[in-house]
């Protein structure tokens, strides 16, 4: 990248992913997202809601769900909260290798969730018969669920893809946002996560 | 970071690279443009085939593919794409920025809604185009056999991905991108309207994109939402649709009143009646929006309390839009009126729109609305407020922003006869569906018997279609002959806004130096108050500009694969599809490109050459 | 106008005033955590336990879902920072959208008429 123009040394701002235009934009845009996806979650609930007791005869809720195991997994996704949480102070720091250590603690965890969840499938797929097409129950449950599931795993992959593009870049006014927009999408898959294993687990078991 | 600008690149290669809001704004139009022709031309198959009662010029599967091609192309492909384009052209022109948020999510945006609407057409080759109508009721859609279906739910859910991002990018435009001066309650009317829009589509599509999912994962993966026999719901298909739909049809009349409120001002030479209470309805009705839905679900037995409160709630709306009708008869009130095409278009959307108004509150009334349901009647509303309010919207729009857009004045005398004839045409067709529709007729059928009364007024509707075709014409032949009209483009309408104080066609860069707003209307008050120029907030200076990229397409084309490897269910073709997407984007986020600048010399050269 | 380049490192140390408010947020939101922690743990023992009747136990379960969302919310993601007006009016309305959705499919799905 041949630069002829003179570039001023950078000096770490208070809030690295605001410093910038770009960074401002990002910042508004993925949370306007976040509000969309509100909807989104919000419709697949209400499926789900509407179809909790469809069951016809298959395994239902209160005899499916283990609830120390999803105690285990909100733990889990709670902690992961807190550690990227870390990573954004840390960056604000401008201490990145305490960014990254943060960040790929958030990432262990995430996969560490997922395990879980993949376990909790094959467990209620072989064990108790509940297949996708067995009952609307089944179908809105494992769409559900699964969506945030899929979520999960987008986060894993893109705050993965950051790591190692970023692993040696130090904190740039590039890379802030980029750092601080996947932060924000984990903390929502986590408030996703609150009202899933409140909703669906919970009231499932108890309700 | 490259600091100098591109070496030149060929035609094709800049347009499918772009990212420049006024090339995207100018390709959503065309390709807007070219489906609200494939859609005219299926409504006109259509009318033909009712033209006398139990013809048989088409068979009845083929008129329900029309059916449902017609309304899914002309709301999904046509309409939106075209005040997309307007969007796009103007918004950042209007506010004084040099460019959109997300110049590449915003390519991204518009390349996903060409292929989701190419994957929607390619159905008419394959076997048969989807032909459970646009609203794709289940459990007629999720039994419908054939693939024709699965290419409505892919094809929706890919373009409404675009859409969606299209929509962030302009809230974000708006918000963080204003000129120096330029403060909310100072913006023209049609960037409060895009706004306002942007946000129906940031919460209305995803509740359509999770509609979508249900009804692929039942079609193709063997879900059971929409299954009786296996505990499904059939009536969660149609909230979920209508919470999209509802918000959907404002998305579409909202920015044709954004036009209006400029054409209308502009022609009057007054400045808009009540700004801010127009301001404060446009959000009022982007709220109520959203309250409504279940007005379209009337007949299907939620009960009594509901169908009374989505029907008082419905009537409402006549609040807020009844300001905006006065405050527009009181902005022409004492006005230099010119009757220019576009003021034609603006002046015949307040009563048509207004007859289509009085039908939606009679359509409101719950118990009536058992009567009017899925009959003609609601054929005629839904026409009168999307032809006379959205279409009309869009014509306005064609001929006001077109110098701007593409550096030629359209013909004045050929656009008289195209707006007169497609006016004569329009409440040919639709007026007499009030009462074919009152008479008993129901839509969506393919035939009608002779003896019911029914021929005369089908003849007529059918004759104001043909009018309405043959203006289309003219259209395109005035698009073709005007290109010599090159003089006076800069500002021929003696704008009021800023898109008016920069060069025909536009440059790159919009603004050689951001302008500085000192009141609503700003370009008018410095024609008053100032010297006619807009005053500069900044000095001269290096403008920072994005790089192209041909990365968007490559994500449409890979999620298009993975579309056709779910319409016929194969595994790799899926897999393949979202790797090419997943890969692309990764690459995205991988390379960092910081785009280019432009130095001043050649920014001062470009502006000598001009003035 | 000074070139900046987006790819170059930030150097430096924040200013002592932005160390002690990085110091005073990280407790907060250590605390705001352990509260979370103990309130989700009250959420399941609610449900786990036989002694609290369902009547209780639904209303106050979602309770305490929306308390900790309020607190992810505003706290982990800052939505009570400067500057965030459009972002709470956003996250408000999506909320809305949402819950009138949920209500719809939950209630007039034909089953039981209103």
């Amino acid at each position: 990248m041949a630069d002829n123009q003179v570039v001023e040394p950078q000096v770490l701002p208070p809030n690295p992913e605001k410093a910038t235009l770009e960074g401002r934009n990002k910042f508004l845009g993925f949370w306007f997202f976040l509000g969309g996806e509100t909807v989104l979650f919000g419709s697949l609930f209400g499926t789900y809601l509407g179809l909790r007791t469809s069951t016809e005869g298959g395994p239902g809720p209160s005899e499916l769900f283990h609830l120390d195991l999803v105690f285990i997994m909100t733990m889990i996704l709670l902690t992961s909260s807190l550690t990227s949480v870390f990573a954004i102070i840390n960056m604000k720091r401008g201490n990145f290798n305490k960014l990254l250590i943060w960040m790929w603690a958030t990432v262990a965890l995430g996969v560490a969730f997922l395990s879980f969840e993949i376990y909790e499938f094959y467990d209620y797929y072989f064990n108790y018969g509940l297949g996708f097409t067995v009952s609307a129950f089944a179908s809105s449950f494992y769409t559900l669920v699964g969506t945030h599931g899929a979520h999960v795993a987008f986060g894993v992959g893109w705050i993965t893809t950051l790591l190692i593009r970023y692993r040696k870049a130090g904190i740039t006014l590039a890379n802030a946002p980029k750092f601080y927009t996947a932060v924000l999408y984990w903390h929502f898959i986590d408030v996703v996560w609150v009202f899933i294993f409140t909703v669906v687990y919970l009231l499932g078991a108890g309700g | 970071m490259a600091n100098s600008s591109p070496a030149k690149k060929s035609v094709l290669w800049d347009w499918l690279t772009t990212v420049d809001h006024k090339k995207i704004g100018i390709m959503y139009f065309l390709a807007g443009l070219f489906f609200f022709a494939v859609a005219g031309l299926e409504a006109i198959l259509m009318r033909i085939q009712l033209m006398f009662p139990e013809m048989s010029f088409l068979g009845e599967q083929t008129y329900n593919e029309l059916l449902t091609m017609h309304g899914t192309t002309m709301l999904f492909l046509a309409a939106m794409p075209l005040f997309f384009g307007f969007m796009n052209f103007v918004v950042p022109l209007q506010i004084g920025a040099r460019d959109v948020a997300f110049p590449f999510i915003n390519s991204l945006g518009f390349w996903l809604f060409l292929f989701g609407g190419i994957i929607l057409n390619v159905s008419w080759f394959t076997g048969g185009a989807p032909d459970a109508a646009w609203t794709s009721y289940v459990p007629l859609s999720s039994d419908s056999p054939g693939h024709g279906v699965d290419y409505y739910v892919m094809g929706l859910q890919v373009s409404g991905a675009g859409t969606l991002m299209s929509g962030i990018n302009f809230l974000v435009t708006i918000v963080n991108m204003r000129a120096p001066g330029m403060s909310m309650m100072r913006m023209p009317l049609f960037t409060w309207s895009t706004f306002v829009t942007s946000m129906l589509i940031l919460f209305a599509f995803p509740a359509l994109t999770v509609g979508l999912l249900l009804l692929m994962l039942d079609r193709i993966f063997g879900g059971a939402f929409f299954d009786v026999a296996m505990g499904g719901n059939v009536v969660i298909w149609q909230h979920l649709f209508w919470i999209f739909g509802h918000p959907e049809v404002y998305i579409l009349i909202l920015p044709a009143f954004g036009i209006f409120s400029e054409v209308i001002s502009t022609f009057a030479k007054k400045r808009l009646f009540g700004y801010s209470a127009m301001v404060f309805a446009t959000l009022i009705i982007g709220f109520l929006g959203f309250m409504v839905w279940a007005h379209h679900m009337f007949t299907v037995g939620m009960g009594p309390v509901a169908n009374a409160i989505f029907a008082v709630a419905t009537m409402a709306i006549a609040v807020p839009t009844g300001i905006k009708i006065f405050n527009w008869l009181l902005t022409l009130w004492g006005g230099r009126i010119r009757f220019t095409v576009a003021n034609l278009f603006a002046l015949a959307f307040i009563p048509s729109f207004v007859m289509g108004g009085v039908t939606g509150v009679m359509l409101a009334t719950s118990a009536a609305n058992y009567q009017f349901h899925d009959t003609y009647f609601v054929v005629a509303h839904f026409h009168y407020v999307i032809i006379g309010g959205s279409v009309f919207g869009i014509f306005a729009g064609t001929f006001y922003w077109w110098p701007k857009m593409f550096g030629y004045r359209l013909s004045e005398a050929w656009g008289k006869w195209f707006f007169w004839l497609f006016l004569i045409g329009f409440h040919m067709t639709f007026f007499v569906q009030h009462f074919l529709g009152l008479m008993g007729m129901p839509r969506r059928v393919a035939s009608y018997l002779d003896g019911q009364n029914l021929n005369d007024l089908n003849f007529i509707s059918t004759m104001g279609a043909f009018f309405m075709g043959t203006a289309f014409i003219l259209l395109v032949i005035n698009v073709l002959i005007s290109r010599k009209n090159t003089e006076n483009t800069d500002d021929p309408w003696d704008g009021r806004t800023l898109e008016w104080a920069t060069t025909s066609p536009v440059q790159e860069y919009n603004f050689a130096q951001t302008p500085l707003v000192r009141d609503l209307d700003a370009l008018f008050y410095e024609k008053m108050n100032g010297d006619g120029r807009m005053k500069a907030a900044e000095p001269l200076g290096d403008i920072h500009m994005p790089n192209g990229s041909i990365l968007p397409i490559f994500i449409a084309l890979g999620l298009s694969i993975a579309s056709f490897g779910v319409i016929y269910y194969s595994w790799p073709v899926i897999i393949g599809g979202l790797v090419v997407t997943f890969f692309t984007m990764m690459l995205r986020s991988v390379i960092e490109d910081h785009g280019y600048n432009i130095p001043v010399s050649e920014i001062t050269g470009e502006k000598g050459e001009d003035k | 106008m000074a070139h900046v380049d987006p790819s170059a490192p930030l150097e430096g140390r924040p200013s002592k005033e932005t160390e002690r408010k990085l110091k005073r947020e990280s407790r907060t939101q250590i605390v705001s955590f352990v509260f979370m922690i103990f309130i989700t743990s009250t959420a399941f023992l609610t449900i786990a336990s036989d002694a609290i009747p369902t009547g209780f136990a639904i209303p106050f379960i979602l309770l305490l879902a929306a308390v900790q969302v309020v607190m992810q919310l505003y706290y982990f993601m800052h939505m009570n920072g400067k500057g965030t007006g459009w972002v709470n009016a956003m996250i408000w309305s999506g909320l809305f959208v949402a819950a009138m959705t949920v209500a719809a499919l939950m209630l007039l799905i034909g089953i039981v008429k209103y």
